[in-house]
């Protein structure tokens, strides 16, 4: 499953731990909530650290393990659960997370957008076409209606500047 | 109404360029029908037992005359000629191809509509009073506050995938002419004692399975505060609403396990924080959106002109007048409801050339303005009266002037198994032979003001729970059965009707409303006590004892 | 009636394969070359559940071309027509019950 980060395809750094599995050394590593709460000493090590976190539990739960994670890896069990778009724009925006926020479960293109503007910038794309895509994809919408945690271009912001705009400009003769 | 402006438009556009693309990956393969299903859907896609259904959103009912028209080339060019108004203020298509879709939505789009969320689990249309911005009991036009959210709401990062549908309606005025009570969010606009106007606040409605009204978590937020705190109940359904069972999956269900207090206190709690986060709407966001809201420019003129005066010597344009024409806000106007209720045809449906007829009359008549209300009917907001009784004939001419608007052959019907994969039973040709039976408009008359609805299934796109008198179509071994409930109100005195007793049978169900009718007025305290007063005075009894005595 | 295709797969009596065409969304049925058709009368009539569940699956794979396959009871008459079994497949054969509204021939 091919790891978009960046607005392309990588290799992901990132390895998964199973919760009984010894941690590997120097390597940036994903954990499971159970094992975060079990063993909270795992986020002092160097290497990155980051946290698979389930879509029914609540973002607060990881308050406290924010400034030491490198990474948070949400899901989307089919891509109709959307509650991970609501956990996101929680990291994001309420704590200010400024680590990975990973996609993961069904990822598939026509939500790319969806999730980049919920404040994802990783994403375990499902599907090998999807994510070659990915870069074209994004462009699908120009501009949108609601603000959000990105800084795509605000419909209501941009309507705003231009009318400030024809206010304040002198109207121009013809040369 | 709203004019859209470069923006609008071009979201639009890409909308049609991203569901052009889904269908071609669809059909190459790449896409299953698991992962196709809800993209279509968020267009207004439906698979239905014939063909696809297309549902185009007309926002909070109001549509110009040059949308019409594309809604009339729609009607020729890729479906049989017509199209069918439905009672969240849309419009669907029956007979569509999914080949042919992008197309129809790319000739939508050049005049501003589209399919975007009128289904699928995200916030459908916001709907309204069809009479809002012209009706005398309205505190403020809502569909600014409609548009508004509409635009918040499409294509929202965070609230396109919710557990389940979302429908939000709102209204301006003191009589609830849109069902409210039957949203997810209904919203009144209210002025609190200092006089300012802002909204009451209520969530959980809904029919269907489990059908609950509304109740009121907020009773006064300011405008400012409209998105966000829309935003704070969306979240916390969005987070806990269920996701296990598809009968239990509406926020509906949510209040009513937690409790409307407990409910109000998370969304009060979330909203506390977000408040501020800038989604608050400054004078600045709202005059943005306002001053696309253009309204006619209407003329000074005097109520009850001579030429009306004169014309209601005429008995026939009389009782049309007295129907179909409600008063207006500004003097010397008037709004006319268009029935879509002939007899022994299906209601709500419209051909492509009752379209194209409409919308000249529009732009004649009406500014180029027409409505599309919650019963399958339309109606043009701002005729000067003096017009009313050149305008009645031409729609005379064109059928869409029968004075049966609230009349019991005023039904509405969901489309029901002859065209719906979801029914369990026909709806349509009971409401037909209901108009047969009923046809006398002497009889309608004096029958009075009564609402039937007709379900064919417990999804209630009908609205049966809520109709005078409602019917549900049910199947039993095979056989069409019809539930008939009685009581039941839209409006702000908003309640569930009671069941009279064991499903009737298809063949038997007319007369058994014709027994139910013949009860009432034989019951009735004065002729114009109506149906549903009566029933609320009497209980079902009486009628129960009539419908069941001699089955 | 209830979706079949929300119902466990049980054959009673003969049956038809049935879906929707993707491209149009029109009514089709399974022919005994495994075709598809408009047309009931050449539907390939089958009475055994695995043979059904076989060309369930069959149809599954063919999903650009089909959706949403299930089998549809039919009757046989006494002519060897081929008649839809229940209402639902009625409607879904011929067209809902009642006239569409009419479009004058010269549009």
């Amino acid at each position: 499953m091919p790891l978009v980060r960046g607005g392309r395809i990588v290799a992901d750094d990132y390895v998964r731990v199973a919760d009984d599995a010894p941690i590997p050394e120097g390597v940036p590593v994903l954990i499971g909530a159970a094992r975060l709460a079990a063993d909270p000493a795992i986020l002092d090590r160097k290497a990155p650290v980051g946290v698979i976190w389930p879509n029914n539990r609540k973002i607060e739960e990881l308050e406290s393990y924010l400034g030491r994670l490198a990474s948070i890896a949400l899901i989307f069990p089919t891509f109709r659960d959307g509650r991970a778009y609501s956990q996101a724009r929680r990291l994001r925006g309420r704590y200010g997370f400024k680590g990975e926020l990973r996609a993961t479960g069904q990822v598939l293109r026509d939500q790319f957008l969806f999730m980049l503007r919920a404040g994802f910038d990783a994403f375990e794309v499902t599907k090998e076409l999807d994510a070659e895509a990915f870069p074209e994809v994004i462009h699908r919408y120009t501009r949108f209606y609601q603000p959000s945690i990105d800084d795509r271009p605000v419909i209501s912001r941009i309507r705003r500047m231009r009318d400030a705009q024809t206010q304040t400009m002198p109207t121009r003769k013809a040369s | 109404m709203y004019i859209y402006d470069e923006f609008d438009q071009t979201l639009l556009d890409e909308r049609v360029s991203e569901f052009r693309d889904q269908v071609k990956r669809r059909f190459a393969g790449e896409l299953t029908e698991e992962e196709f299903r809800p993209l279509r859907l968020m267009n207004g896609a439906y698979l239905q037992l014939h063909a696809y259904m297309l549902r185009i959103s007309i926002p909070y009912g109001t549509i110009s005359s040059k949308q019409m028209r594309a809604l009339a080339h729609v009607a020729r060019h890729y479906d049989r000629g017509y199209g069918h108004f439905t009672t969240r203020q849309n419009i669907q298509f029956h007979w569509i191809k999914l080949e042919e879709l992008p197309n129809a939505m790319a000739d939508l789009a050049r005049v501003g509509l589209h399919g975007m969320q009128t289904s699928g689990n995200c916030v459908r249309n916001i709907s309204t009073d069809q009479w809002a911005g012209v009706a005398r009991d309205e505190i403020e036009d809502p569909r600014l506050w409609a548009e508004i959210l509409r635009q918040h709401l499409t294509l929202h990062p965070e609230f396109s995938f919710l557990p389940r549908k979302f429908k939000i309606g709102i209204t301006g005025a003191t009589h609830d002419r849109a069902a409210i009570r039957m949203h997810d969010i209904g919203l009144y606009m209210r002025r609190n004692e200092a006089g300012e106007v802002g909204f009451e606040v209520a969530v959980g409605g809904g029919l269907g399975r489990t059908p609950y009204l509304a109740q009121t978590i907020r009773e006064f937020l300011p405008k400012r505060h409209l998105l966000s705190y829309i935003e704070a109940i969306l979240r916390v359904y969005n987070q806990y609403g269920r996701r296990d069972n598809i009968w239990k999956a509406r926020i509906k269900i949510l209040v009513h396990d937690l409790g409307a207090e407990k409910f109000a206190r998370e969304v009060e709690a979330e909203w506390a924080e977000t408040k501020d986060e800038g989604l608050a709407l400054e004078d600045k966001n709202i005059a943005e959106i306002a001053k696309r809201f253009v309204y006619p420019d209407y003329e000074i003129l005097s109520d009850h002109p001579p030429e009306l005066a004169g014309a209601l010597k005429d008995a026939e344009f009389k009782t049309w007048y007295f129907n179909s024409v409600a008063p207006h806000r500004v003097s010397g106007y008037a709004i006319v409801t268009l029935s879509l209720k002939p007899e022994g045809k299906t209601g709500g449906d419209c051909t492509a050339e009752q379209m194209d007829a409409i919308a000249d009359l529009a732009d004649r008549y009406s500014f180029g303005e027409i409505r599309n209300g919650h019963e399958h009917n339309l109606c043009l907001p701002h005729v000067r009266q003096r017009d009313l009784p050149e305008l009645w004939r031409k729609l005379e001419a064109i059928g869409v002037a029968i004075p049966n608007v609230n009349l019991i052959t005023d039904i509405i019907a969901c489309p029901g198994l002859d065209y719906c994969s979801l029914a369990n039973a026909r709806s349509i040709p009971i409401a037909m032979e209901l108009t047969r039976r009923f046809r006398d408009l002497d009889l309608q008359r004096n029958i009075g003001r009564l609402h039937i609805n007709v379900s064919g299934c417990i999804n209630a796109c009908g609205h049966h729970h809520i109709g005078h008198i409602g019917i549900l179509g049910v199947e039993k071994q095979g056989e069409e059965f019809y539930q008939i409930t009685l009581g039941g109100k839209a409006d702000e005195n908003a309640r569930l009707g009671t069941l009279i007793g064991p499903a009737v049978p298809y063949e038997k169900c007319v007369d058994v409303i014709e027994d139910i009718v013949a009860a009432y007025i034989e019951l009735r305290e004065r002729p114009d006590e109506i149906f549903v007063d009566t029933v609320k005075r009497l209980g079902i009894q009486p009628f129960k004892d009539r419908v069941y005595a001699t089955r | 009636m209830t979706s079949p295709l929300d119902q466990k797969l049980r054959i009673e009596g003969p049956v038809v394969i049935t879906a929707n065409r993707l491209r149009d969304g029109a009514v089709i049925y399974r022919t005994r070359q495994g075709h598809w058709t408009t047309d009931l009368d050449a539907a390939l009539i089958v009475t055994d559940a695995q043979e059904a569940a076989a060309l369930l699956s069959a149809a599954a794979a063919e999903g650009v071309l089909v959706v949403g396959a299930y089998p549809a009871p039919v009757e046989i008459a006494a002519d060897g027509r081929i008649l839809p079994g229940n209402l639902r497949e009625r409607i879904r054969s011929s067209g809902p019950t009642f006239d569409l509204p009419r479009v004058p021939a010269d549009v």
